[in-house]
């Protein structure tokens, strides 16, 4: 179940983010749940605290406490950038200081429209133009494919670490860190 | 309320003033107006645990602002550009407690003696305003051995031919190479450069009550999850730890009230958004060199000098694509540098004449590598070859680069002014940045280049390229004008310290020459820029300034670091 977006968005948004980093010989865009990652970013003031900063200061991966699924708060202005930037500025005065902001919600909602309700059953390569010509958009599900594959899991991507383990990078290291050898020898 | 000073902004330059000023037994309101995720003000001891190896936090998603929805900066390269060119982050360095400090990689040198005579050393340039400093690296020299002593400084005080002389040794010993580095620095002694271990903040080990940095490899834009950084954390908590300081986080200092010509108090606007007026017999400003002169002109104050002779560093990339792993993830970022292109020798005097110029000076060269894939993955581009370049990884994995910091001649049309329309989200107008690099700096990057790709041929590099920041039209890396806004965390000149009230906003001690209890303690006061980073320097410009405004000329008085 989708936090944010409608079944039919989520579907969609799946299908372009296969596209954008596939599944070849490792593990794709599907695999690691980067529709899951954007999701939980388009709805992460369902959440008390918001899901926009992890927590610290270890994962539990390498040792220590799961700190990052702990949550943290933000301030009031820090409350603003992230409504702003999610939501937009929707009318609310305090929000349009140097003008209306349009968030990523708003952009999500059409720019998945504009990619037309079939895109999930159409051909990989009709996919791809479609994707091409939505430009702005196609880019900005992009960059948050790159966070959900290669971002910490308790962002909701990245799921068991598939993005790490696909290129070989160990991700957060605390509090082990890297011997004094492994720094220094090939 | 009243405080003996407060003190703006919680980086390295106000926690150096702040712990001097607690030392000499003032009491303090530091004023600060990111977020604390660093420490328990009342507890310094106690650090919050939300530092971590987690790079959509720190690298995405603004944990450390500022956020540029809410705090914008601008941007133009000059006036042909309109009101500006570009709104959003520019430069900008974290707002939070502990400022720059927390998230920067710590490169911690000193400056050269010449660096504060470069006027009488080299000469003028046309179009630049090189001046000397109005005081000597001698003088200074108490102050860096205290700041290196507080901030806790891993180095070889044998390693840099070149470095001016030092009372005594480095408080630690260097961490470990990274491998990348050694590799590097081997090439670069082959073709007759001197590289060495950088002069780091961050323990190599125990230090102070706090461990030995692991080589995490997440360090430069993230705070340190077991505080092996010193700068600014140290000073912070032992100004805390006193019963004499206070912190106050997310709350922006708006505006020095002022009669005649002493600061009575500074209006704050607290996390709630209610403002108010705390009264203090002294104001030390260390917002950093954009935000002070922001804050001094949103005060009123009117100086011709003020906001102008903005310097960021020049900076060269030059970057060699190998073909095998380097693992730059694992280690403090850079671990070599150095400092064969700060010299003026023969081959640059050349340079110089060629191109009209008497003289051209680059900086201070670091050895480093990406370690970002979240970074890397979005230079990609889309689709099956996303895939097959983030396996094998030319920008990360086999990604070696050299970055100069060159100095950047001081020129008054560089400035930092107040925004005419865009607003902060408290509806005060912004600082705008413009700036353009002088044609040394072009000089400068073109000769010094040739011996980092030099390097790169020397270790086997199957790619080399150079880019520059500001980019430069025609060349690698231009993207449009965007990139004509320096992307160099070094920022400085901005409130230029001087003996001639008229040629210079503050004094040789940081004191601004209109108002007498108001000090600047940040990299807002250099003269020139040199080839290094700032931060050590403004530390120890800091230590100097707040012991001449508490009465005393001793940096080691009484300061207890184990
Ligand atoms: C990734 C990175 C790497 C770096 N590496 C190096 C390095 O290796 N070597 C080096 O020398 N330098 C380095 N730097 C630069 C270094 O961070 C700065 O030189 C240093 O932080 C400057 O210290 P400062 O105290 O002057 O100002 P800042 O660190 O900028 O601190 C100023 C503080 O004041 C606060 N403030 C500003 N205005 C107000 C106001 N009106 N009211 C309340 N608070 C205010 C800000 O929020 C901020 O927290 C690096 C920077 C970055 C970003
Ligand atoms: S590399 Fe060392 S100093 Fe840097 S963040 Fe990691 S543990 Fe801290």
């Amino acid at each position: 179940m989708p936090v944010w977006l409608t079944d039919a968005e989520y579907r969609t948004l799946s299908a372009a983010c296969a596209r954008l980093i596939p599944t070849d010989e490792t593990p794709g865009a599907s695999d690691g749940g980067a529709a899951d990652y954007i999701d939980g970013l388009l709805g992460a003031f369902s959440v008390d605290p918001p899901r926009i900063w992890a927590g610290g200061p270890t994962s539990g991966r390498h040792g220590g406490a799961r700190g990052f699924e702990g949550f943290l708060t933000l301030g009031r202005l820090e409350e603003l950038a992230w409504r702003m930037r999610i939501e937009g500025s929707d009318g609310h005065p305090e929000r349009q200081f140097n003008g209306p902001v349009t968030g990523w919600q708003q952009r999500y909602r059409d720019g998945l429209a504009s990619l037309g309700s079939d895109f999930a059953q159409v051909e990989g390569a009709e996919q791809d133009e479609r994707l091409r010509s939505a430009g702005d958009f196609t880019a900005l599900v992009y960059e948050h494919c790159c966070e959900a594959m290669y971002g910490a899991p308790e962002y909701g991507g990245n799921r068991d670490g598939v993005g790490w383990d696909a290129i070989g990078y160990a991700g957060d290291v605390q509090p082990r860190g890297w011997t004094d050898t492994e720094v220094s020898s090939p | 309320m009243t405080t003996d000073a407060v003190v703006v902004g919680s980086g390295p330059g106000g926690a150096a003033a702040a712990e001097v000023l607690v030392r000499a037994g003032w009491t303090v309101t530091i004023v600060e107006k990111g977020r604390n995720h660093l420490l328990d003000p009342t507890a310094p001891e106690h650090l919050l645990g939300h530092f971590s190896n987690d790079e959509v936090k720190f690298f995405h998603r603004h944990f450390l602002g500022p956020d540029p929805l809410i705090e914008p900066r601008t941007f133009r390269a000059g006036p042909a550009d309109g009101e500006h060119s570009l709104v959003g982050e520019v430069n900008s360095i974290p707002s939070t407690v502990g400022g720059g400090g927390v998230h920067a990689d710590g490169k911690v040198p000193r400056f050269r003696q010449e660096d504060f005579a470069l006027r009488t050393t080299f000469g003028p340039v046309d179009g630049a305003w090189v001046e000397d400093w109005p005081l000597r690296y001698d003088e200074l020299e108490p102050y860096y051995a205290e700041a290196e002593r507080l901030i806790g400084v891993a180095g070889d005080d044998s390693a840099n031919p070149f470095a001016a002389w030092r009372s005594g040794p480095y408080p630690m010993p260097p961490g470990a190479p990274m491998y990348g580095a050694t590799l590097s620095a081997e090439a670069a002694r082959r073709v007759g450069l001197h590289p060495y271990a950088a002069p780091t903040a961050a323990n190599s080990i125990p230090y102070d009550g706090r461990p030995a940095c692991n080589n995490c490899g997440f360090c430069a834009f993230f705070g340190c999850p077991i505080h092996a950084k010193g700068d600014p954390v140290a000073m912070l908590q032992r100004a805390l730890a006193s019963g004499r300081a206070e912190l106050l986080a997310e709350t922006f200092a708006a505006r020095i009230v002022t009669r005649g010509r002493r600061a009575t108090g500074v209006e704050v606007v607290a996390a709630d958004g209610t403002t108010s007026v705390i009264g203090a017999k002294s104001v030390v400003v260390a917002g950093g060199a954009v935000e002070t002169p922001r804050l001094l002109l949103l005060s009123g104050l009117d100086h011709p000098v003020l906001g102008r002779n903005l310097m960021v560093h020049f900076q060269t990339i030059a970057f060699g694509v190998m073909d095998h792993d380097l693992h730059a993830e694992r280690g403090r970022a850079v671990t070599h540098v150095h400092d064969d292109a700060v010299l003026v020798d023969e081959a640059a005097r050349q340079a110089a004449r060629r191109a009209g110029l008497p003289w051209v000076r680059g900086g201070l060269v670091e050895h480093g590598g990406p370690a970002l894939p979240v970074a890397e993955a979005k230079r990609y581009p889309w689709g099956p070859k996303h895939k097959s370049l983030m396996r094998s990884s030319p920008m990360r994995k086999r990604l070696w680069a050299f970055t100069m910091q060159g100095e950047d001649l001081a020129q008054p049309t560089n400035r930092v002014d107040l925004d005419p329309s865009v607003r902060d989200a408290r509806g005060l107008p912004v600082a705008r940045l413009t700036y353009a690099p002088h044609r040394h700096e072009l000089v400068a990057s073109a000769h010094h280049r040739r011996a980092l790709v030099e390097v790169f041929a020397e270790m086997g590099a199957v790619g080399v390229g150079v880019v520059t920041s500001p980019g430069v039209p025609g060349e690698l890396g231009w993207e449009g004008p965007s990139s004509a806004a320096p992307q160099s965390h070094h920022v400085m000149g901005t409130a230029r310290m001087g003996t001639d009230p008229r040629t210079s906003v503050v004094d040789g001690f940081g004191r601004l020459h209109g108002l007498d209890n108001v000090v600047v303690a940040d990299s807002s006061v250099f003269v020139t820029s040199a080839g290094y980073g700032p931060t050590l320097t403004l530390v120890a410009l800091a230590l100097r300034a707040a012991s001449a405004l508490a009465g005393s000329s001793d940096p080691l008085q009484g300061g207890a670091v184990e």
